[in-house]
């Protein structure tokens, strides 16, 4: 009875699920293609190769080139993208010493109170404040943007596929519209305040391009191009999305050790144990 | 309950003892998965994913529990908490990726062991009890982690609760209101998000001792075998301790070698990069997917697109609930008095080449944007899938002629050999 | 006890080293096990210490230059109160004419003072009997007896070096490290170089 039931309720699911395929093929086949072609499908690019001293599972980070990259965000990317969930104080693992480091954090002017009269003002920062925000709220930078609000960039070198190296693409990917784009896709020129970049998911940008060559100066007198830049500034975001990232990967050659050689013991003792009970062939 | 000739508890020191007097705790065990349990001599590495899924459940139940402490399952600072953990707290952020991979491979080795199930035919009788229990804990699991992927409280959290509870708002007269419901509000917020939290932190508790009752339940026939022959004398079984303690022991070293590669590794390989980007219910992901171990049920939501009787929608979801509640009818279904595939010809190839390719596509078409090929791939895995539970099965058992069983598990064991024996000596390794 | 074989062919078990080395085996995996398990605990037990933010604001600095003598401020350090206090001259005569053998925790007001500031009394604001909170660093509180500090809750009295002199506190107010960064400035959780 329940497989005469059975069967009559798998015919009903496989002819509703086979109706609806067909209905599908036949949109295909009366189109002429499977998905329609969009600009965003043809020109959109994976991020470029780029190294990092901390790729890989031995790597490490290059303290020389965190302290570049937190250069350059703070003197050109802090304009506009906050930091909110790293810590001024963090810059200790950059390398700076504990003196350096409150310097440095005085450096940022943070939201604060009057210890008078109670009124909001700012005051420099401390090593337990954290990176404070270009904007009071979502609604001023918005606003201050022509309404596309500057994502938070603490995590964005794991917010995204490839993360680092789409920060890297992104910074030094901005060009040209190609010609063949618009001649394939009138529709999808670049609209008036957007700039186009293959690397964009949508392939155009609201953020201008943001470094042009020495824009900053480097203190350890690396050439500061656009290329270094984006790279420093990459790896920099990449600290902030995980500071344990090395740590994490110290640790699991630990524990894969540890795991190997125990695993090596669990199956020695396991042979040993069942030993006396594999068969055999007797040997009269 | 056991075989008259499992081994008896016998405790010599005098607190062994007194215990077993007054607690027999230690008896219980020592009968559950110590010496006093005879398990059939021919299990093969297939039977390592009932303890590692009891493994798997303790390791999220630990890692859980030690995350809560610092977790703050609030929508204005969930999100925060949860760097607070990956940033400051000692050791966080290995708690949270042990906790986080550990429910992917909790799925990985539940769906082995599910596989193994299936293709053994270890849920026909007399164990339909343990597979019954079996599909309510799956069921438990499969709340659990979605509720569990909702407290971090980023973009696909948000966007995940919002479809998920959405199925319900599919459901003729009583869904919209029942959504609402669900969610304490129009859509996912501060009230969800707290409740998500209180049951997710209680389902792995019911799942515990739903977990009891499934090795109770074995317990009664005694586990199955890869020959499906049942134990017919004392030749045929071995004490579960030491032999697959051991066994199991092994087998636990090498999940633990692979899941600590991904969590050291590639912690986030496994999930998706949107749930770095805190919830924002005014931005969608530009295409919203669950966790991977749901796209297969994912896929089967999404193959119904064409309203038939019934709106398409609501055929989506019902069969998406309905691809795992067959799953309750198998002992049932498939009546052939064989259970393991290796005698059933027909059955075998099905599985093979129907079943297994049918969730390769469901799996890999789940997790892929809603556009074709996909949609169609999807379609015709999912006609696989009902018909093969609902269809094929029910009538394999009176089409197919099983191939001859052996004897006894002894004799699969030996072999044709007639000269061998099963082993050097009689003396048992304890 | 069963056998566990069937085999028909009972053969002495390997005696001597042969059981020695197989008992080596399974005592080097369990152990091995045993340590990987215990490991396991480090990250489970030092999760529950004080994360880095707790840490980073361990201690307080404070700028005294406003504190005028007689007067005293509460600050907060490791999230307790925290009392700093500007002696007067009257004050600190009162605090050494007491014998320090008569006190219940004997201590000068010298050893509870740095070198060159012993008109500045840094004490945590927290009775050392029960954990309360004591009145008398604000203007207009009860500063007890002696003329310190009072603790409401069972009546503890200090007097002005923060000892206490009457009342079920065991001890004297709880003077925490700190040192003088400069003349107007000290740092409240830090050890004085």
């Amino acid at each position: 009875m329940i497989r005469l039931i059975g069967i009559l309720v798998g015919l009903a699911f496989t002819f509703t699920v086979v109706w609806a395929f067909g209905w599908g093929a036949a949109a295909v086949i009366g189109q002429g293609y499977l998905v329609e072609e969009t600009a965003e499908h043809e020109f959109h690019e994976h991020p470029k190769d780029v190294n990092f001293a901390h790729d890989g599972a031995f790597g490490k980070w290059d303290l020389q080139q965190l302290q570049r990259g937190y250069q350059v965000y703070k003197e050109t990317c802090s304009a506009c993208h906050s930091l909110d969930y790293v810590a001024l104080r963090d810059l200790a693992q950059l390398g700076y010493s504990e003196a350096e480091v409150k310097a440095e954090a005085a450096n940022w002017t943070v939201p604060g109170i009057d210890p008078n009269t109670g009124e909001a003002t700012t005051r420099p920062g401390t090593p337990t404040d954290y990176f404070p925000s270009p904007y009071p709220n979502d609604i001023a930078a918005a606003a201050a943007n022509n309404n596309a609000i500057p994502p938070d960039l603490s995590l964005m070198a794991k917010a995204r596929h490839d993360g680092s190296a789409y920060i890297y693409s992104l910074l030094t990917g901005y060009q040209e519209q190609p010609a063949e784009l618009l001649r394939r896709f009138p529709d999808a020129e670049t609209g008036v305040g957007l700039y186009y970049n293959p690397y964009f998911p949508n392939l155009n940008l609201a953020m201008p391009p943001p470094l042009s060559d020495g824009q900053v100066t480097y203190a350890d007198g690396t050439q500061a191009s656009v290329d270094q830049m984006a790279k420093d500034v990459a790896a920099f975001l990449t600290w902030t999305a995980e500071p344990t990232l090395v740590k994490r990967k110290q640790t699991g050659w630990a524990v894969l050790g540890f795991l190997i050689f125990a695993t090596v013991l669990a199956w020695l003792a396991k042979k040993q144990v069942w030993a006396p009970i594999t068969p055999v062939r007797r040997k009269d | 309950m056991s075989f008259p000739w499992a081994n008896q508890y016998q405790p010599k020191a005098p607190l062994m003892r007194y215990l077993d007097e007054k607690l027999p705790l230690p008896r219980l065990v020592y009968n559950a998965v110590g010496a006093g349990y005879p398990v059939p001599r021919n299990l093969n590495y297939w039977w390592n994913f009932g303890v590692l899924a009891g493994f798997a459940l303790t390791l999220q139940l630990i890692t859980g529990i030690v995350l809560a402490m610092h977790y703050a399952p609030n929508a204005t600072v969930a999100f925060g908490s949860v760097e607070h953990i990956m940033r400051d707290v000692n050791w966080g952020w290995a708690l949270r990726y042990a906790h986080a991979n550990g429910a992917s491979f909790f799925f990985v080795v539940v769906y082995l062991h599910i596989f193994r199930g299936l293709f053994y035919g270890s849920y026909k009788a007399p164990r339909e009890m343990v597979w019954l229990i079996g599909v309510v804990i799956f069921l438990l699991l499969m709340a659990t982690a979605f509720m569990g992927y909702v407290l971090p409280w980023g973009q696909m959290s948000f966007w995940g609760a919002k479809v998920i509870t959405g199925l319900f708002g599919a459901i003729p007269l009583v869904g919209e209101p029942l959504q609402v419901w669900l969610l304490g509000g129009y859509a996912p917020d501060n009230a969800a998000l707290n409740r998500f939290f209180s049951l997710h932190y209680l389902l792995p508790f019911v799942i515990v001792g739903c977990v009891i009752l499934h090795i109770w339940a074995l317990h009664i026939p005694g586990s199955s075998n890869p020959t499906g022959v049942e134990v017919k004398s004392e030749s045929d079984t071995v004490p579960f301790h030491p032999y697959y303690t051991a066994k199991d022991g092994f087998g636990l070293g090498v999940f633990l070698i692979i899941y600590c590669v991904i969590t050291f590794f590639q912690p986030n390989a496994l999930g998706h990069p949107d749930n770095y980007i805190p919830a924002n219910p005014l931005a969608t992901p530009a295409h919203i997917v669950p966790e991977w171990y749901f796209w297969p049920f994912y896929a089967i939501l999404r193959a119904f697109t064409v309203d038939l009787i019934l709106p398409a929608k609501l055929w989506g979801v019902i069969a998406m609930f309905a691809s795992i509640l067959v799953w309750f009818f198998l002992p049932w279904l498939d009546k052939s008095p064989v259970r393991s595939g290796h005698y059933r010809p027909m059955f075998r190839k099905f599985f093979w080449f129907g079943l297994i390719p049918a969730m390769v596509v469901l799996f890999w078409a789940g997790g892929a944007p809603a556009e074709e090929p996909y949609v169609m791939l999807s379609q015709i895995a999912t006609a696989y899938y009902f018909l093969h539970f609902l269809v094929i099965l029910p009538m394999l058992s009176w089409l197919e002629r099983p191939e001859p069983l052996p004897f006894s598990i002894t004799e699969a064991v030996l072999g044709e050999d007639k000269k061998a024996v099963l082993g050097e000596n009689t003396t048992p390794a304890t | 006890m069963a056998t566990t074989t069937g085999s028909a062919q009972p053969e002495a078990t390997a005696a001597g080293e042969g059981v020695r080395r197989r008992d080596f085996i399974n005592i080097a995996a369990v152990s091995a096990a045993g340590i990987g398990g215990a490991a396991t605990l480090i990250p489970l037990i030092s999760q529950m210490a004080p994360s880095k933010d707790v840490l980073a604001e361990s201690t307080t600095e404070l700028d005294i230059s406003a504190i005028e003598p007689g007067m005293a401020i509460k600050a907060v350090f490791r999230k307790q109160p925290v009392f700093v206090r500007n002696l007067t001259a009257a004050e600190i005569q009162a605090a050494e004419a007491v014998p320090t053998g008569s006190l219940r925790d004997p201590q000068s007001l010298a050893e509870r003072t740095k070198e060159g500031h012993g008109n500045i009394l840094v004490t945590m604001g927290v009775c050392t009997h029960l954990g309360c909170v004591p009145l008398g660093a604000a203007e207009g509180e009860n500063k007890g007896e002696f003329g310190g500090y009072f603790c409401p809750c069972h009546g503890s009295h200090y007097d002005t070096a923060g000892r206490i002199r009457k009342g079920p506190a065991p001890t004297n107010l709880e003077v925490p490290d700190y040192a003088f960064t400069s003349d107007t400035t000290i740092v409240i959780g830090q050890e004085s170089a």
